[in-house]
Formats: structure tokens, C-alpha cells, sequence
């Protein structure tokens, strides 16, 4: 290998003759990593995403120092840090409002890219490890949530390892082995405490680092879905693209500090955020005897758990009429003699199960289905054009009527069920399957407009 | 300006909230608790007297230690001459006497422990301090009960009235409407019940058919024999609420104090950022 001639001088240069890639990486994904100029301010998630992961795992390196993961003890060591531990209570309150943040700025980096078609060719990757993220962020905030050992610690994890139990033959079974106990106890708790502090996280860590890689390996998207790497200057650089540090790094300090007013404003004054980030019910200890009268998860999973509860005995007639549609319209799409006949046996193998299994089994894979079907939109998505900007305006009120859903969808899984509010959520839910399902065929619809060659950019 | 923007907060969450208020059926109001008596040491450390003379006998607060009353200006000396009873320390957590398993067979349920009461008790509907306040105040003799005591915030609560002396003797009036089904005609009418308690627990009901529209509800009236007692009362139950809000959650007023200079903060650097973006963005054409 030939020696490696620096070019830096002082210790720089020392560093530099000694290990080259600290530079050369430096240069590769911040000084000389071309982003496109034309940014918003939908593009500031990402970043703020990884300032709360670091909140995070700061802030839960500290929390562990203190904690005690045993169910006789939890409770009370969680107060403990919040009392007698100095700093404790802003260190807890940290990791308690990171954990919802965390949520938050993701759900908005998941809308840009729906906005953008950000997971579209050749960034299909970047979209899939992304969607990994969110399944870990899930598994973390799961696992995690247990930890305080209140009522609602208790009583939604019972409900969530109970899901379990409905999968046919083994359900019952693969619940005892998730709890290690009948019921969740101590064993439970110590599992998930090592699944929240080191097992998820390091899977968490690699995945982000991947998410990076290969989107500085494709280069990012831009609120105009244009290519910038297809026009570039003598040297080589994007005609389109400035460097990401400094022009991002300082633009991304700016949006930060603005986040942290928000953030600090609730840590400080609202830590409980009405019950919405610490749940009331959690500042009563767990009482396996106890079941408190209405259980609902933290309010970023509750999208998820009304599509759960939307799944009645009723309502499968409804879904088999949907599933018979979806397939009709596929085989009429399709023309491959083989993949049809395996779409008609699948269908049929579907409908078979939808009534003979327990309904709470549907109600459960209709649930993971909510959260594994956006890694299917980079092929569900089929339009000619990847910016909301250049396709039909309604294909953006057709987005906008999804993001509606969700949000309605979370609502109601806040709260308790009743006959309308069931309903409500089941014709949500058909909304929501719905938007994706029927993707490949409305995303070719309607007159799109011509996509500029060079990014749109006004100077500031 | 902190409780305002608590209220706020709680205002909204209630708001989202709402239709758990609607599906679990109408519930009673809250009385709401003078918030200004927690930022008013006087107030909280009446609120500590009264919290160790009356509420220690039954209920722990194991999560606190006593050493931190020193946060509303008592030395140890007075925490160990006057509020622990006992050989506990000052640094001890505030533990009690009675057994779990006792305390259930006497009262039914054994009672809670207090340390982050007010909290434990904050639902959608309403705030936990609300609840305590109204629940202290809300006791009236009824004969019909174990311990002679009703209450209307927590109806057959196990819990007596551990300060009726202090309150004086009050009639009570309790006005429910609820739904009934006919069994004849299968039919639902609501009928409305007014119950009449004199100081000593005896009741007299009466009765009125609604007919067909309606919808539930419950109110009360308590009617003090002595105005000026009930009216000292009303003030103790205030600050006893104070301190249990101080116990639940001892870092607030420090929270709120730093919370404005870190906001303060970054609203200045807010603007150091914002500039220091215009002036690197101005080359990029």
C-alpha cells in the first residue's frame, strides 16, 4: 500500500499519516457530502432524531445507575432518582419527554418521505433500515415501558404479551415464554430491562449508522425529487448540492434550538404533558389484583392498538369483502399465469382462516400489518414522479385524508371503546389499509406536471 | 403564571379526554382546590401538621424521606420535635406502625400510601388535587354505612371522616338522577332521588319519576350548623392538599424556576443561531 502523504500540519497531520480514514470519513459524510440547497423545514427530523437518541442513551446510562429492576424495588427506585438522586427528577423527565419526542420527530421524518417519495429508487435501502428503526424504536418503547412498574406499566404489557396468546396452537404457550411466569412478574421485568438497556439499542445504533451509509452512498432526496448528482460541475460536484457542513450543520443548530425551547418547555413546566407522556395511572404501583378500568398505551402506539380493537367477529365479514376486491383487481392487473393461481390459493387460505380462527388473532396480524406495510412502499408506490409537488394536487389530499386517519386512529385509542367509537375506527382502518393497498393503482392516476430539471432554490 | 399554564395544559388534555368522560358516564365535578396555598409556606407547613397529627396513623408516604420538610423551612430540630411521633429519624422515609394486612380487615381495603398521591389520583377528567380537596370536604353522616360516614367524591368510602371534629356538625343533600328499567314494560324512565341526611346520619329519601327524558347527574349541598368552623376547615383541607401536592412532586417549584432561565436561554441563542445561518447561507445562490 502507498504511504499516505498528509496534508494537514500539527497534530492534524500527526493523526492524519497515522490513520487516514478519520479525515477521509470526516470529508465523506460532512464537509464534502453534497446535500441538495433546496431543503425545508421538513428536512430537520432526521438530525433532531438523533439528538434525542443521544438524549436517550445519555439520559439512560445515568437513569441505570439508579435503577433497580426488580418488581419489589422498581417503583420505588424510579422515585427514588426522582427525589434523592441529585439532578434525578430532570435526568428521569429528560428520558421520559425523549421517549414521546422520539416519537414525534420520527413520525414527521416518515411524513416527509411519504411528502417526497424519498423511499422511491434508488433510496429503497435508506427507506427499509429506516423502517427497521421504527420497529426497534417500537420494541425500545415497549420494553422500556415496563420499567417504572406502575398500573399502566403492568396492565399494557399484560395486554401486549397477552396479543401472543392468540396466534394459533402455540399462543398460549409463546405467552408463558415471552413473561417467563403465567403472569408478567419479576422474570418479566428483567428480560425486558435487558432488552431496553442493551439488546434493542445496539441493534438500534447499527441500523442508524446503516440508515446513514446508504443514504450518503445514494445522496438525499429533495423536496423536488430531482436527482442532483445528474448535473454536476467541472470537479465533479452536484451543481445543486453545498456541502452539509457548514450549511446544514449551522441551519439544523438553528431548527434545534427551537426544538429545544418546545422540548425544555414540557420537561420543565408540563412533565406529564396531561397524562399524555407520563400516564397517571403509572404513579400507582403495580397491582397485579388491580385491573384498572380503562388500560390504553402511551399515545404513540395508539394508531396501532384501535386498528386492534377495530377487529370484531362483525367486522370480518367486512374485511373478506375487502380482501375478495383487493384480489379481483389484482388478478385482473396481472397477467403471469403462475402468480395469479397463487394469489387466488392465497386468498382463499385467508378467507378460510378469517372464519375459523378467533377474530383476536386477525385483530393482532391486521395490527403488525399497520406497522410492516411501510416497508412495502417503495413498490406500492407507482407514480412516474416522486414529489407530492408534481403529481395530481388530490394525490396529497388522498395523503392528507390518510395522515387524518392515523391521527384519529390515535385518538381513539386513548380512549375507552364504545359502539361509535368502534365504528369510527373500523371505517379508519379501512381508510388506512386502504391508502396503501389501493397505492399501486391511484398512484399512476391523473395528470402530472413536468419535474425541472435543477432544483427550485430562492437565496435567502 | 405556573398553575396557569398547568391548568392549561390540563384544560386541553381534558379536552382530548372528553370522550372518556362521555363513554364511563357522567361523574360528579370537582370542587377546585386554591392552587395559590402551595406557594405559600404558612400554608404548607400547616399542611405537614395536620399531615403527620391526622393521616399518619393510617397512611405511609414510604417513597418520602422526612428531611425533605426542610424545603418548606423546618429546621430537623422541629421536624423531630413536633411531626415524627416515634423513633423514626429524620432521615427515615415516613413509614407507619399498622399492618397492610390489619388495616384491610378493619377498613376493607387497606389505605394507600400517600407519596405521589396527588398525582396517582390526576385523571383525564380531573386534577388530583381537585379530588382530595373535594374528597376531605365531601364527608356526611350517614347512618347506614360501617363507620357511620358517606362520602360523595368516593361513595361508601372505607376511610372515616378523620376530621369531623375540626368541621362541625353539617346536613347533607344529595340529588341523583339516574336511569331505571321498567320490568313490566321493559321501558327506561330516570327518576330523580333527593336524599336528606340530618348532623346525625338519619335519612329521609323522596322520590320523583322524570318520565322518559333525561339524563344522569349528581349533586350536593352541605349545609355547616357552624359556618366558622366549616369555614377553618375549608382553609386546613386547602393547605393538607398543599403538602400532599409537595410531597407528590417535590422538584416542581425548582423545575419551574430553572425551566424559565432555560428557556430564556435558548431564546437568546435562538436568535445567535439565526444569524449565524443568514450569514454562512448568503453565498448560496
Amino acid at each position: 500500500m502507498a504511504e499516505h502523504k498528509t496534508t494537514y500540519s500539527g497534530l492534524l497531520g500527526w493523526i492524519d499519516e497515522r490513520m487516514p480514514t478519520l479525515m477521509s470519513e470526516y470529508k465523506k459524510h460532512l464537509s464534502e457530502y453534497y446535500a441538495p440547497k433546496n431543503f425545508n423545514f421538513w428536512y430537520i427530523f432526521g438530525g433532531l432524531a438523533i439528538t434525542v437518541l443521544v438524549i436517550q442513551i445519555v439520559t439512560g446510562i445515568f437513569l441505570v445507575m439508579n435503577y433497580k429492576p426488580d418488581a419489589n424495588l422498581a417503583f420505588a427506585s424510579v422515585e427514588y432518582i426522582m427525589r434523592d438522586v441529585p439532578g434525578g427528577w430532570f435526568i428521569r423527565y429528560m428520558h421520559s419527554t425523549g421517549a414521546s419526542a422520539f416519537f414525534i420527530v420520527v413520525y414527521l421524518h416518515m411524513f416527509r418521505g411519504l411528502m417526497y417519495g424519498s423511499y422511491r429508487k434508488p433510496r429503497e435501502l435508506v427507506w427499509i433500515f429506516g423502517c427497521l428503526i421504527f420497529l426497534c424504536l417500537m420494541g425500545e418503547a415497549f420494553f422500556g415501558y415496563l420499567l417504572p412498574w406502575g398500573q399502566m406499566s403492568y396492565w399494557g404489557a399484560q395486554v401486549i404479551v397477552n396479543l401472543f396468546g392468540a396466534v394459533p396452537l402455540i399462543g398460549p404457550d409463546l405467552a408463558i415464554f415471552i413473561r417467563g411466569d403465567y403472569v408478567i412478574g419479576d422474570a418479566t421485568l428483567n428480560r425486558f430491562f435487558a432488552f431496553h438497556v442493551i439488546a434493542i439499542p445496539l441493534v438500534l445504533l447499527g441500523l442508524v449508522v446503516a440508515h446513514i451509509l446508504a443514504l450518503h452512498d445514494v445522496g438525499s432526496n429533495n423536496p423536488d425529487g430531482v436527482e442532483i448528482k445528474a448535473k454536476k460541475d467541472a470537479s465533479g460536484r452536484p451543481l445543486d448540492g453545498i456541502p452539509f457542513h457548514p450549511y446544514y450543520t449551522v441551519h439544523d443548530i438553528f431548527w434545534l434550538v427551537l426544538f429545544l425551547m418546545g422540548f425544555f418547555a414540557i420537561l420543565f413546566f408540563v412533565p406529564e404533558f396531561g397524562g399524555y407522556f407520563l400516564e397517571w395511572n403509572n404513579f400507582i404501583p403495580a397491582d397485579p389484583l388491580t385491573t384498572p378500568s380503562h388500560i390504553a398505551p402511551v399515545w404513540y402506539f395508539t394508531p396501532y392498538y384501535s386498528v386492534l380493537r377495530a377487529i370484531t367477529s362483525e367486522f370480518m365479514v367486512v374485511l373478506a369483502v375487502g380482501l375478495i376486491g383487493m384480489a379481483a383487481l389484482t388478478l385482473m392487473t396481472i397477467s403471469n399465469a403462475i402468480l395469479r393461481g397463487a394469489i387466488a390459493v392465497g386468498t382463499i387460505v385467508v378467507l378460510l382462516g378469517f372464519f375459523t380462527l378467533d377474530p383476536k388473532f386477525w385483530g393482532v396480524v391486521l395490527m403488525g400489518a399497520s406497522v410492516l406495510i411501510f416497508f412495502g412502499l417503495p413498490w406500492l408506490d407507482q407514480s412516474p414522479v416522486k414529489s407530492m409537488r408534481y403529481r395530481p394536487g388530490w394525490h396529497f389530499w388522498l395523503l392528507i385524508v390518510w395522515v387524518v386517519a392515523f391521527l384519529i386512529l390515535g385518538y381513539l385509542g386513548t380512549q375507552q371503546p364504545t359502539p361509535t367509537f368502534t365504528l369510527i375506527s373500523q371505517v379508519l382502518t379501512l381508510v388506512y389499509f386502504a391508502f396503501f393497498a389501493l397505492m399501486p393503482w391511484w398512484s399512476r392516476m391523473g395528470t402530472f406536471k413536468p419535474v425541472p430539471e435543477r432544483v427550485n432554490f430562492k437565496a435567502h | 403564571m405556573n398553575n396557569i399554564v398547568i391548568r392549561i395544559a390540563f384544560a386541553v388534555a381534558s379536552l382530548l379526554g372528553a370522550g372518556s368522560a362521555l363513554a364511563a358516564g357522567a361523574h360528579m365535578a370537582m370542587e377546585e382546590w386554591p392552587s395559590d396555598r402551595g406557594r405559600s409556606v404558612a400554608s404548607l407547613q400547616n399542611g405537614a401538621r395536620l399531615f403527620a397529627n391526622y393521616c399518619t396513623g393510617c397512611h405511609s408516604a414510604t417513597l418520602v424521606r422526612w428531611n425533605l420538610l426542610q424545603n418548606i423551612g423546618l429546621d430537623e430540630g422541629q421536624i423531630k420535635d413536633f411531626l415524627i411521633f416515634g423513633r423514626q429519624k429524620v432521615g427515615d422515609t415516613i413509614r407507619i406502625a399498622a399492618a397492610p394486612a390489619d388495616q384491610k380487615a378493619w377498613f376493607g381495603k387497606a389505605p394507600p400510601d400517600l407519596s405521589v398521591i396527588t398525582r396517582a389520583r390526576t385523571s383525564f377528567d380531573y386534577l388530583g388535587t381537585d379530588y382530595i380537596y373535594t374528597l376531605l370536604r365531601g364527608y356526611y353522616r350517614d347512618n347506614s354505612s360501617p363507620t357511620g360516614w358517606n362520602n360523595v367524591a368516593y361513595p361508601n368510602i372505607g376511610m372515616p371522616h378523620i376530621f369531623w371534629e375540626s368541621q362541625g356538625p353539617r346536613e347533607a343533600t344529595i340529588e341523583q338522577v339516574h336511569e331505571r328499567k321498567d320490568e313490566k314494560t321493559g321501558r327506561t324512565h330516570y327518576v330523580k332521588a333527593v336524599t336528606s341526611y340530618d348532623p346525625s346520619g338519619n335519612a329521609t329519601r323522596k322520590e320523583t319519576d322524570l318520565g322518559a327524558t333525561g339524563s344522569e347527574s349528581f349533586s350536593y349541598t352541605f349545609k355547616p350548623l357552624d359556618q366558622l368552623q366549616a369555614r377553618q376547615f375549608d382553609s386546613d383541607a386547602a393547605d393538607l392538599v398543599a403538602f400532599l401536592a409537595f410531597i407528590t412532586d417535590p422538584s416542581r417549584s425548582k423545575r419551574i424556576q430553572i425551566g424559565v432561565w432555560v428557556l430564556i436561554f435558548l431564546a437568546l441563542f435562538s436568535v445567535a443561531a439565526w444569524r449565524l445561518n443568514a450569514v454562512y447561507w448568503k453565498d448560496i445562490k
